[in-house]
């Protein structure tokens, strides 16, 4: 392209905070978003993470707080001077101009000769493979070419950051795992810092460099995929990220102790006033008989489900708790019957003790 | 449907096409009993439309001594006076079109951005209107309008104008009459089309850098001209054939094609002169929907959306 190659810019935000009436969209939130980072907001609906990439881009106007693109303070820059690519949920093509109308359409407002443009446009129109499509009207097109052509018309001017507000939600299970993949090459192709919006736990961790969990319009906690997953800091992240089962645990000498039965960790034990061990139902495993070095826990089968590709155990612990664990499906092992006494165990290294006080 | 297992048994004939006929017997009578809910509407309108416009069609070509004549068209073109007309017709149809979108485009606009409950108080404000008498409005006017009406007696006391305007009886009261008859007519299909448009858009125009201005001339007021066009077309073709609001406001000197029909009959008595007019009118407008049919979709002026 004609224009040398803009470096992405880090954003700063700064105890940014929106109410609405009573409630705080957000709640002095501050984030760094690094420059060509691909970072998640990740929550549920009405959390606030929306509400952010809103601020970001400039159409929700904050109550207070700062936010900077690099050294630039642009908390009170109209929208049109940001400079930034978004995607929208609905994608927001224009119905009444082409393809190429759509793409060209930021090039156009910035003035760029014809021919520039032209070739501008082919150029983001191949990075998305839509090669050719430049003459189709808007309703010609499947969701997943919309998609696409939302994403040229929002990288076709360079920006040097991009927003995307739950791009995929729109498109069905497959198309939406490509274009996942897509996006994530696209990313590392362009070198924009990237901000991404989803409520879609496994969208995230396939994406993110890092995932910033927001809920009540606070950061729960900001760290890369396999951190969140596997070091939740409190028990919302835990909840909300993968499936577990949380038992209550008391601080033991060297470790925690659940119904006075002692349990090893090779991690470091919060300290907090409630505390609880999360266990996810692919980390915990069937075993035929106490195994040294591992903690472990007699249950009673209650259901066993068949799943193809694994099998899903439902088990109750001694004190009626119901627990979940997911074995690999290889051979011809027999699964255990309903009812059969069994025996999990937990490797010190997936015992995993979380702050269970904060909410 | 053929699943792989549970099939007939091979060798079993291929089945006959089972009840065939009655399937479509039911299809028949389904598509007859549609047909008999419209047929009530549909003769009403063939006696008081169709017959009756057949009727003028064919008393238009009538002379005087009753013989088969086009005299009543010659008329037409031969008199300075009907020519008058036909411009004066056009002139009002057209300037109260364009009054209605300078005033009716930005409420409508206005309206499109509130919030759903105040919107529809203010859809019900334009609504009200359309539940009061033609005939009551009109009168109204002229009361306000007149020389010692409200709006003189307030313009004066305020020290807004010194002598009374002439806002009645000439083209200022028709034309004002007309359009606040004519604008929901105008308000709502252009309401209906804004509505339709996805807020996103404007935000993606000016993300994209479009200074809001820019992005309401390039994205905005294009995805309204259907419901634009629509309603201009409605409020044109209805302002065409208007007849009481300039005859009682235009006081005799706003002379339109429809009070021209009604002056042939009653002072006249020329049924031949009126249905020709009326003949004239009717293949006008048809020819300008036919015209417009081929720009615009026409079932907007039913007030679907657009698109």
């Amino acid at each position: 392209m004609t224009e040398p190659t803009k470096d992405a810019l880090p954003i700063t935000v700064r105890n940014v905070t929106k109410t609405y009436g009573p409630v705080h969209a957000l709640d002095d939130v501050s984030i760094d978003v690094r420059s060509g980072e691909f970072l998640t907001l990740l929550g549920p609906s009405g959390s606030g993470k929306t509400t952010l990439l809103m601020v970001l881009a400039g159409f929700t106007r904050p109550d207070c707080g700062s936010l900077r693109f690099g050294d630039d303070e642009v908390i009170r820059t109209p929208p049109h001077l940001r400079d930034l690519g978004m995607t929208f949920q609905s994608y927001a093509l224009f119905p009444h101009m082409t393809v190429a109308g759509n793409v060209g359409y930021p090039l156009k407002l910035r003035k760029r000769p014809k021919a520039e443009i032209a070739e501008r446009v082919a150029k983001a129109l191949d990075t998305v493979q839509l090669g050719g499509f430049g003459e189709r009207r808007i309703d010609q097109l499947s969701g997943g070419q919309r998609q696409r052509v939302a994403v040229a018309r929002a990288i076709v001017f360079e920006p040097r950051i991009l927003l995307m507000d739950e791009p995929l939600s729109a498109l069905d299970k497959k198309l939406r795992d490509q274009m996942q993949i897509e996006l994530r090459h696209l990313h590392e192709q362009l070198n924009m810092t990237t901000v991404y919006v989803t409520h879609d736990q496994r969208e995230a961790l396939t994406m993110s460099d890092r995932i910033a969990v927001v809920n009540h319009g606070r950061i729960m906690q900001l760290a890369t995929p396999r951190d969140l997953y596997e070091r939740p800091a409190n028990r919302f992240v835990a909840d909300f990220i993968g499936e577990s089962t949380f038992l209550d645990v008391t601080r033991g000498d060297g470790g925690v102790a659940w119904n006075g039965m002692a349990l090893k960790t090779a991690h470091a034990v919060p300290e907090a006033a409630e505390l609880q061990l999360m266990i996810r139902p692919e980390r915990i495993v069937l075993r035929d008989g106490p195994v040294g070095g591992m903690n472990t826990f007699e249950a009673t089968a209650t259901d066993v489900v068949y799943q193809g590709d694994s099998y899903l155990l439902h088990a109750r612990l001694a004190d009626g708790t119901r627990i979940a664990l997911r074995g690999p499906m290889r051979g011809t092992a027999a699964l255990p019957e309903e009812g059969q006494a069994v025996t999990l165990g937990l490797a010190p290294e997936d015992t995993v003790v979380i702050d269970a006080s904060e909410q | 449907m053929q699943a792989n297992s549970d099939t007939a048994p091979p060798g079993t004939a291929a089945p006959e096409r089972l009840n065939e006929a009655g399937l479509r017997r039911d299809g028949r009578l389904e598509r007859l009993a549609l047909f008999g809910l419209a047929s009530p509407a549909m003769l009403l309108i063939l006696v008081i439309l169709v017959i009756p416009v057949g009727w003028l069609f064919y008393v238009s070509f009538l002379g005087a001594d009753g013989s088969f004549s086009l005299e009543n068209y010659e008329r037409m073109i031969s008199r300075k006076s009907y020519a008058r007309i036909f411009v004066t017709t056009f002139q009002v149809s057209l300037l109260t079109t364009g009054i209605c979108i300078l005033i009716g485009y930005p409420l409508a606009y206005f309206m499109s951005q509130l919030p759903d409950r105040l919107a529809n108080i203010a859809l019900i404000t334009v609504l009200l209107p359309f539940w009061t008498s033609l005939l009551v409005r009109t009168y109204a006017w002229l009361v306000l309008l007149q020389r010692q009406g409200l709006v003189n007696d307030w313009g004066i006391s305020l020290g807004l104008w010194e002598e009374p305007l002439k806002l009645v009886h000439n083209m200022t009261g028709t034309l004002i009459g007309m359009v606040h008859i004519m604008l929901p007519f105008l308000i709502l299909p252009v309401y209906g089309s804004m509505k339709a448009i996805n807020r996103d858009l404007m935000k993606a125009a000016s993300n994209l850098g479009a200074h809001p201005r820019r992005a309401f001339w390039d994205v905005f007021f294009p995805l309204t001209m259907p419901g634009l066009s629509a309603g201009a077309l409605m409020v044109f073709i209805l302002c065409l054939g208007f007849f009481v609001t300039p005859a009682v406001l235009g006081g005799g000197k706003v002379i339109m094609v429809s009070m021209q029909i009604v002056r042939n009959i009653e002072l006249f008595v020329n049924w031949g002169a009126a249905s020709a007019l009326g003949v004239v009118l009717l293949v006008l407008t048809m020819a300008i929907l036919w015209i417009a049919s081929r720009f615009l979709k026409l079932e907007n002026l039913a007030g679907g959306g657009h698109g």
